[in-house]
Parts: C-alpha cells; sequence; structure tokens
C-alpha cells in the first residue's frame, strides 16, 4: 500500500491521479497532506500540484465524459467525503478502461456513488440558493454567513453573480474560513479569519443600514402570516428547513431566540 | 410608519396566502441589463410551518371587495380588517425581499376595488414599475381580474411571468351557488384569450428573437377542493381539458380550509381535505409527467380518487393484467408506470440496464421503492407477487410501509 498525499485541491488530486498512472503505483490510498500522518507501513508518495498533468487527465477525461459527468466528479471532490479520493481515482481508471462511455453504470458501485454523492452536494447548493440571508450594510454590502454541510461556494458563485449583478455582496462559509465577495464587476475568493460567533450575529448587526431591522422585521412578519394554522404540518415544514440551517434564517429568528 | 406598513403586510399576506400557487418556474429571464435578479428553475426559499414552499412574496393590493364570493375571506359581507398597499410600497417591499434573498419575486393579487379594469391597471402598474424603473428580472405573477379587457390583460402579459384566472369552483353550478357576482364566461374569455396570443408570441418569437416576452412562464389556474359536492372524476376531467385546451402550465388544487359559518360551506372547525388534496396533484403529476390519460386514473365505476393509496398504485391493482414488467427488457414509458419507480429511476434503470442485467440489489440502490415495485417487476425470473390478489398486494404494501398519513390528518370530509 502506497500512501499518495496531495494538497487538497481538485488540481492537485488529479495530479496524484496522474501520478499514479506514471509511476503505475499498485496499491495507492490518497490523501490530503495534512491529513497523512504517518503510517507504520507502507511508502510515501508526494505528489505536487502540476498544471500539465491536471491538464492532461482533465482533457482526457472531458473526452469521455458528458459535462453532467464532469460537474459531478467535482461535486464528488467538493463532497469532501472521506474516502472519495480513492472512488474518483477508481471511477477515473473505470472511465479511461472502457472502450465506450460508463458514465450511466448505475449497477456499478463507483459510478453510482459519484451520481449519488454529486446528487447530495447539489441539493446543499440548492439550499443554500435558497436559505441565505443578506443583511445589508451601511455602506450597501450584503452579506452572509453560511455553514454548509458540503464545501459548496465554488458551485453558487455564478448563481449569485448573476443574479446579484447590481449590489455588491460577500457570501462567507464560517467553518472553511473562506468567502465570495462581488465589487460589482468580479467575485473574488478572500480568505479571512472572521471569528464570528453565530449565536450573537447581533454584534454584528451594529454595522447595518438603518433599514436592515425594518425589512427582517417585515419579513418575519410576512412568513408567519402566509402560515395557514389549520393545516399545520411541522414534520414536512422541518422535512424542508432543517434545524441546521434555523440560526441563518432571518425568519426564524424569533423562535429562535425564545427558545435559547 | 413601519408599524402600519407592518399591519398592512399582515393583512394582505394573510388574505392571499389561500392562493395556492408559489411556482416561480417555467420563466428565462435573464439579468443580461445588469440589473437585478433573473429566473429559471424556481426556488423554494422557505417553507412556512405547515410545510408549503415560500417563493413569491404573495399579497394583495388590497383586500377591499365588491364582490362577495361565500369562499373568501375578502369577501364584501365578512367583517374584517380592510387595507391597500400604494404601488410604490409593492415595489419597494419586493425589490428589498429580493435583494435580501428572501424570494424569487412578486405574486400580486386583489380584491375587485371599483371594477375589474381599474384594479388590473394598478397591478400593473407595479410590474411596469419594477421592470423599468427598478430593471427587476425576477419573477412576477400578476393575476387576472375576471372581466378586465383584452388591452389590460395584453399589457400585464408584456410585464409579468405568469397570468393566471381562478376557475375558483369545479362546476359551473357551485360557482353560481357561492359566487354569484361571478361568471364562468368572465374568466374563461380572458384564458382563450391570453392562449392565443402566447400561442402567436412564440410562433413570432421562432422568427424574430427580439420579439418581447410575452407570459413566458404562461397561465395557470386554481380549484376550491372539498367545499362543494364535486366527485375526483369532475376535477380531473376539468383539469385535463385547462391541460388540453387552454395550454395552462398548472392547475392547482386548494383544498378548502373552513373560514366561515355560511350554511352553503362545511362548517369552521371542519378538517381541511389535505389528503384529497394530495391524491389530486399526484394524479395531476401522472397526467403531466407520466403520460397517464385522464379516464385511466379515474371513470365512471371509480369517480372517486383512493384515499389510502397513491393513484399510480390504484391504476396498477387494476390492471394487472399488464404486470410483472420485465425491469431488463420493458418498455421506458412502461417502466415508469410501475408503482415505486419515478421518472428519475425509470431513466436511470433504462440507462444501467444496457452494461449488466439489473437484480433487485441494483434496483435497490438505485433507490426505487423495492417494497413497492416488487409486486410488479419481474427480475432475472424472480417474481414476487405470484398469485396475489390486488386487494391483498394493497394490504401487503400497506401493512408493510408506514404511511405519511396518520391520524393528525383527517380522511376526505363528508358533505350533506
Amino acid at each position: 500500500m502506497d500512501i499518495v498525499t496531495y494538497d487538497g485541491s481538485m488540481e492537485g488530486l488529479l495530479s496524484a491521479v496522474f501520478e499514479v498512472y506514471e509511476y503505475k503505483i499498485p496499491d495507492p490510498v490518497i490523501c490530503v497532506r495534512s491529513a497523512a500522518n504517518g503510517s507504520l507501513f507502507g511508502q510515501f508518495h508526494e505528489v505536487h500540484s502540476n498544471t500539465e498533468k491536471t491538464n492532461r487527465v482533465y482533457k482526457k477525461l472531458s473526452e469521455r465524459l458528458s459535462k453532467t459527468s464532469m460537474l459531478q466528479v467535482y461535486s464528488t471532490f467538493l463532497s469532501g467525503l472521506p474516502g472519495m479520493e480513492n472512488i474518483l481515482l477508481r471511477y477515473i481508471q473505470y472511465v479511461l478502461a472502457s472502450k465506450q462511455s460508463v458514465e450511466y453504470d448505475y449497477s456499478h458501485p463507483d459510478v453510482l456513488f459519484v451520481q449519488q454523492t454529486s446528487k447530495k452536494v447539489h441539493r446543499e447548493k440548492h439550499r443554500m440558493e435558497a436559505f441565505i440571508r443578506f443583511q445589508v450594510t451601511q455602506d450597501q454590502l450584503y452579506y452572509a454567513i453560511i455553514q454548509p454541510d458540503f464545501n459548496v461556494l465554488p458551485l453558487i458563485n455564478n448563481h449569485f453573480r448573476k443574479r446579484y449583478a447590481d449590489q455588491r455582496w460577500l457570501i462567507y462559509d464560517s467553518h472553511r474560513k473562506y468567502g465570495l465577495y462581488y465589487d460589482l464587476e468580479t467575485v473574488t475568493e478572500i480568505e479571512m479569519n472572521f471569528d464570528i460567533d453565530v449565536k450573537h450575529t447581533k454584534s454584528v448587526a451594529t454595522l447595518n443600514d438603518t433599514n436592515e431591522e425594518l425589512y427582517q422585521k417585515l419579513w418575519q412578519q410576512y412568513f408567519s402570516s402566509v402560515n395557514i394554522a389549520a393545516r399545520k404540518n411541522m414534520k414536512l415544514h422541518i422535512q424542508h428547513m432543517p434545524k441546521r440551517y434555523w440560526r441563518f434564517l432571518t425568519e426564524k429568528q424569533v423562535q429562535f431566540n425564545e427558545e435559547f | 410608519m413601519s408599524d402600519r406598513i407592518l399591519e398592512k403586510l399582515s393583512i394582505l399576506a394573510d388574505a392571499a396566502k389561500y392562493d395556492v400557487s408559489c411556482s416561480s418556474s417555467g420563466s428565462n429571464r435573464k439579468n443580461d441589463n445588469k440589473g437585478l435578479g433573473n429566473t429559471g428553475n424556481g426556488i423554494c426559499h422557505a417553507y412556512t410551518e405547515d410545510g408549503r414552499c415560500v417563493s413569491l412574496l404573495k399579497i394583495l393590493l388590497t383586500n377591499v371587495c365588491i364582490f362577495d364570493c361565500a369562499y373568501c375571506v375578502s369577501r364584501k359581507s365578512n367583517d374584517i380588517k380592510r387595507a391597500g398597499f400604494t404601488v410604490q410600497e409593492v415595489v419597494d417591499l419586493t425589490i428589498n425581499f429580493y435583494r435580501r434573498n428572501y424570494i424569487e419575486g412578486l405574486f400580486l393579487s386583489s380584491g375587485i376595488f371599483k371594477d375589474a379594469d381599474y384594479t388590473m391597471e394598478r397591478l400593473v402598474l407595479v410590474a411596469k414599475k419594477l421592470r423599468t424603473e427598478h430593471k427587476f428580472n425576477g419573477y412576477i405573477h400578476l393575476k387576472t381580474i375576471p372581466g378586465a379587457s383584452e388591452e389590460i390583460i395584453n399589457e400585464a402579459a408584456l410585464w409579468a411571468d405568469r397570468l393566471s384566472i381562478n376557475v375558483e369552483m369545479p362546476t359551473e353550478k357551485s360557482l353560481a351557488l357561492l359566487a354569484p357576482d361571478k361568471k364562468r364566461s368572465d374568466m374563461l374569455r380572458p384564458m382563450e384569450y391570453l392562449k392565443t396570443a402566447i400561442i402567436a408570441n412564440r410562433e413570432e418569437k421562432k422568427l424574430f428573437k427580439k420579439a418581447p416576452m410575452f407570459a413566458p412562464a404562461g397561465q395557470s389556474t386554481q380549484m376550491v377542493i372539498g367545499a362543494t359536492p364535486e366527485t375526483d372524476l369532475e376535477i380531473l376531467y376539468l383539469a385535463n381539458g385547462f391541460y388540453k385546451k387552454m395550454n395552462m402550465r398548472r392547475v392547482y388544487y386548494s383544498g378548502y380550509v373552513p373560514i366561515s359559518n355560511d350554511n352553503r360551506l362545511p362548517a369552521i372547525g371542519t378538517p381541511v381535505p389535505m389528503i384529497r388534496e394530495n391524491r389530486l396533484y399526484q394524479a395531476d403529476w401522472l397526467l403531466r409527467f407520466y403520460d397517464f390519460k385522464v379516464q385511466e386514473i379515474v371513470d365512471a365505476e371509480n369517480p372517486l380518487l383512493d384515499t389510502d393509496i397513491d393513484p399510480k398504485l390504484s391504476w396498477a391493482l387494476r390492471n394487472l393484467h399488464l404486470f410483472p414488467v420485465d425491469v431488463n427488457t420493458a418498455d421506458y414509458k412502461l417502466l415508469m408506470r410501475v408503482p415505486g419507480i419515478g421518472v428519475q429511476s425509470a431513466k436511470k434503470i433504462y440507462a444501467a440496464r444496457k452494461f449488466r442485467r439489473l437484480n433487485s440489489e441494483h434496483l435497490k440502490k438505485i433507490g426505487i421503492s423495492f417494497r413497492t415495485a416488487k409486486y410488479f417487476l419481474s427480475i432475472n425470473t424472480e417474481f414476487e407477487r405470484k398469485d396475489l390478489l390486488p386487494g391483498q398486494i394493497k394490504q401487503l404494501i400497506l401493512t408493510e410501509g408506514n404511511s405519511k398519513y396518520k391520524a393528525n390528518f383527517s380522511p376526505q370530509i363528508k358533505l350533506f
């Protein structure tokens, strides 16, 4: 067993896949460098991201896979699930070894894993597009803090850039310590250590625009007014809006404060 | 000022909530003017405690109404607080909610407060202001006021993504009983007009890309169910007619929520017919996505949908001679008809079986509801149904499963 370590980026992973072929590593276990604590047995093989190697794997794959499946590979990577590197490696090996397209071979465990994992990631992406709630600062920056289950910022970039083209916005993933900032022209990835106690988001609220509180109240009012009490169905409510998202939802702050 | 607007919002959102449509899909308005917003597949930004999607800011411009429809909270004779927004207030609310990512757009309806045209003009003005002054490309759904003139409806379609007129009641007789001020012809005429105009616009768009958008998300309608004694057969045949003849994008079914002591209607406290409503939506899905004909779902012998099982399973049990279906060879359209297999699973099975013969383990992993499907599938000579009768299969599925509908949901209400 050879431990193949990479830097944790998609480019790094594709470089690692390249080197598995290049060095004919027979029984590789790919993992992120920082997470690879010394194994007593087996060899270490350190991979450094290499644009040429990345591009060669990427090009080869895109000849064999549809755009949808390419995105599924990327989404599976973004899931960050333990062991996804090796499943992706096996998936890529299977794709490259087959003469015909195998992307719809759903009774193959690795193909099914990639399809199902990317679906989970896609669901989380969609949830973020739905559940992000911007607040406005005095200098008209729309900001939101999120803690998604998976690293979906790269996937929601396009949606928010297209939709909110005429306002400056910042979406910050406080688990992964980075965010996206749009300055009316382009979106940039920014790293920052914005140590925020999410239970006390009120402290940030002092920076808010004078109208911000009013619109939050109006939204809360709206949310409670459209409910039909005679049809109450909390199970369905929670199924659609799982509790872990509530702390970031403006409309849920009323109940949230009462509970804690 | 903020208290007043809060109060207005609570009154006018409360009065609008019985309109069940919340769809924000079906349009494709791009943000190519560096403005605000776009439309796409639609997003539910929140869900109320009754489990319904909140996608649009759904409000009435005013709940002042000169009509007296028995099933409506805003009816003239009802003693409730009345309020009205100004055009600017609706615009500001929409823009500010949209910018905070609370909503996909606006669904604006209104009580009829002078005459149809006067009311409709105000609705159109809101949409026009949003589109022109704020470069708003989000979703706008406008209610067409029955009896509004063609000129105004035409202008509404130029600014809105979707227009809808509620047919309100499944039959003309019920409408006459409960909404004496409304005539079905006042609803059908604008529908017909829009249908023709939309078709003409789509043709024009094929020739000239620059042709204006004209209600790109089409029309929808809604009927109240459970307030009057119509059968599911009558309801579904009407819905089917709307899909086939009016090119409706959606027909909505709104289980009647008792709001009055009028003796023409179920009394306050009568449970909302939620299961029946759900079964109607399932039947509606079969019509739209599963290629079912309406007469396969309900007929003279079965005018009511089963409440304990879904309409696809009911159909399958009435047509056992078509099963079992061989999972490895069956036509895609037939696969979709197997209870426990949906559109997505059918697609996957169809694609996956080209690589190797599928067995029951594969099917379970792919994610079909095997518990139900197994009675209708033959999988490499395995076939579990054997000689079971329809009633026995139904019992087995019901006892093995854990129905979503438990005691807290009432069955369909009984009338008369």
